[in-house]
């Protein structure tokens, strides 16, 4: 698959379930370009569950319009849809009467893949969010723990190797050493295969480590929508900056990646010049750059990815920022 | 020891009549069982989908406070003496725990592993029948279990409108006052219970291992 992920579009979508007084997604119109990490934070009963499951149509909106790569899913038959949307939630929500490799093997089957090309794909999947194939593949879920069988979850969803990853406070029932490690291997797997993903938290750590482009929601609507460096410059309301403490901007830049500000290394050698790991956070490329360096080189071993500079980081910040 | 020899005896002796007793009350429980299963099968999984369900259960729960005897006095006046009347009196006994049973095991069934397999992609008969029916089959198993043992406890009282079964012997005992044969149609009874419950765990193993 090598066509670019493609774009979800919401037009003002708004949901009103039966009975309810309040609508509980309130005219959203938000583009996620193809490609991007969107992560939707908000606090509990926002709408985010809701609003996420419009996508691949769990929910029918009342009214607007979904377009996923410009096509209107109303038009698209359900089932078509939703085999090319991966879909994680926090309950996982594994078969208990199916072992492991069952589980992931679910959609390859429903689609009528061969056992062969099956078993491939089940041992790479199970392998790709690290549990050894061996020991793991005939296990029932009930026989793993919580961050186990989310990382089962995760392999099932990316089976048929779906464009777009929907993904419903995932890691929200794993305990925080293994969330944090979870995170880490979402975002190598995004940085692998670029895939639109969709991510609900209400947790803002992890929606600062995650996010490319952050959604924050409140009372069924989206309050901002920007790129995090740039929400966290520029936050557009009173309740965004409370909820992502903007105060708090040293904490924050520790979330986010340096890749949020990098540039081209230009033309200069930069061998003797200070460098950071393609890993760190922009908080460690500050500290640095606050002790005197003009630039930090951002290496992945030996490597050169680029080049971190305090100009660049307000640039980032300025990127976006008047969208919301 | 002197009552084991007698009931030996007896049933050395009256074979033939015994197994038409048993034939006759196996036909007239598996009748009753596979007619109860037909109808409340599909009702149960029905019933479990529909905000309506919850009540018709409650009802036919209600149901199941009636005694097997009082269930034959009820369909006599109406179908008269005979297979007909029996069949369907125990049809109405074992209607309750499957249909409970059913309802529930459907009910009980995880709810986001059915949000995930519909997510999936997996048409609505594709989520009944992979994910939903297994998950479901040891519950609904049980129901059946049940049934069958009320049905075959209950058949004994077919002879008392004239259906036969295994009660025709007991009740003889008891007329004649013949332990002997009192205890071989009470025993026979019970080991069909037995038996039953046994072939629907035996049942439910096979299912279970090749859902
Ligand atoms: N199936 C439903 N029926 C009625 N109300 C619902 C349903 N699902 C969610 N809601 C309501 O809609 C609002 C938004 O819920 P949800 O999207 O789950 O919020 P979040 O995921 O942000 O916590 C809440 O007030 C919730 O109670
Ligand atoms: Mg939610």
């Amino acid at each position: 698959m090598s066509a670019s992920p493609p774009e979800i579009r919401f037009d003002d979508v708004v949901k009103t379930f039966g009975g309810a007084a309040r609508a509980a997604v309130n005219g959203v119109t938000l583009s996620i370009p193809g490609g991007t990490f969107a992560v939707i934070l908000g606090p509990s009963g926002c709408g985010k569950t809701t609003l996420l499951k419009t996508v691949n149509r769990l929910i029918e909106p009342s009214s607007g319009f979904i377009f996923v790569g410009g096509v209107d899913t109303a038009s698209v038959d359900p089932v078509r849809l939703r085999r090319g949307m991966g879909y994680v939630i926090q309950n996982v929500g594994l078969f208990p009467h199916m072992t492991v490799s069952e589980n992931i093997a679910t959609v390859p089957r429903l689609v009528g893949q061969d056992d062969a090309q099956i078993r491939r794909r089940v041992d790479e999947l199970i392998d790709v969010v690290h549990l050894p194939p061996a020991e793991y593949r005939e296990r029932r879920p009930r026989a793993l723990s919580g961050g186990q069988q989310q990382r089962v979850g995760l392999a099932r969803a990316l089976a048929a190797d779906p464009p777009i990853l929907l993904m419903d406070e995932p890691f929200g029932a794993v305990d925080a050493i293994e969330r944090t490690h979870l995170q880490d291997e979402v975002a190598a797997l995004h940085a692998q295969r670029a895939r639109t993903v969709l991510f609900v938290t209400h947790d803002v750590d992890e929606a600062f480590r995650l996010a490319d482009l952050l959604i924050v929601m409140r009372d069924g609507r989206v309050e901002q929508s920007a790129p995090p460096l740039a929400m966290l410059a520029r936050p557009a309301t009173a309740f965004v900056s409370d909820l992502i403490g903007a105060d708090d901007v040293v904490r924050r830049l520790r979330a986010i990646h340096v890749s949020a500000a990098l540039e081209p290394a230009g033309e200069t050698d930069a061998a003797d010049e200070p460098s950071v790991d393609s890993h760190a956070s922009l908080g460690d490329a500050l500290s640095l750059l606050l002790d005197g360096a003009a630039r930090l080189a951002v290496r992945d071993g030996a490597d050169l990815r680029g080049v971190i500079t305090v100009a660049g980081i307000l640039r980032a910040a300025r990127r976006g920022a008047t969208a919301s | 020891m002197h009552l084991v020899a007698q009931s030996l005896d007896f049933a050395l002796s009256h074979r033939p009549e015994i197994v038409v007793a048993l034939r006759q009350h196996i036909a007239l429980s598996a009748a009753a069982i596979a007619a109860a299963s037909a109808i409340c099968l599909p009702l149960g999984v029905a019933a479990s989908r529909r905000p309506w369900g919850r009540s018709v259960i409650t009802a036919v729960n209600a149901v199941r406070v009636i005694p097997s005897l009082a269930l034959l006095a009820f369909v006599l006046p109406w179908l008269g003496l005979g297979f007909t009347s029996a069949l369907i009196a125990l049809i109405v006994l074992a209607c309750p725990p499957i249909l409970v049973n059913t309802d529930i095991a459907f009910r009980g069934v995880d709810q986001y592993a059915i949000e995930a397999a519909r997510a999936m992609g997996m048409s609505d008969a594709q989520i009944l029948l992979r994910v939903q029916t297994p998950l479901a089959l040891p519950v609904v198993f049980s129901g059946l279990r049940l049934a069958s043992i009320e049905v075959v406890a209950s058949a004994t009282l077919a002879t008392l409108i004239g259906a036969g079964g295994l009660g025709d012997i007991i009740m003889a005992g008891l007329e004649l006052e013949q332990p002997a044969e009192l205890l071989v149609g009470s025993l026979l009874a019970a080991l069909l219970a037995v038996a039953a419950a046994a072939a629907f765990s035996a049942g439910e193993r096979l299912a279970v291992a090749r859902s």
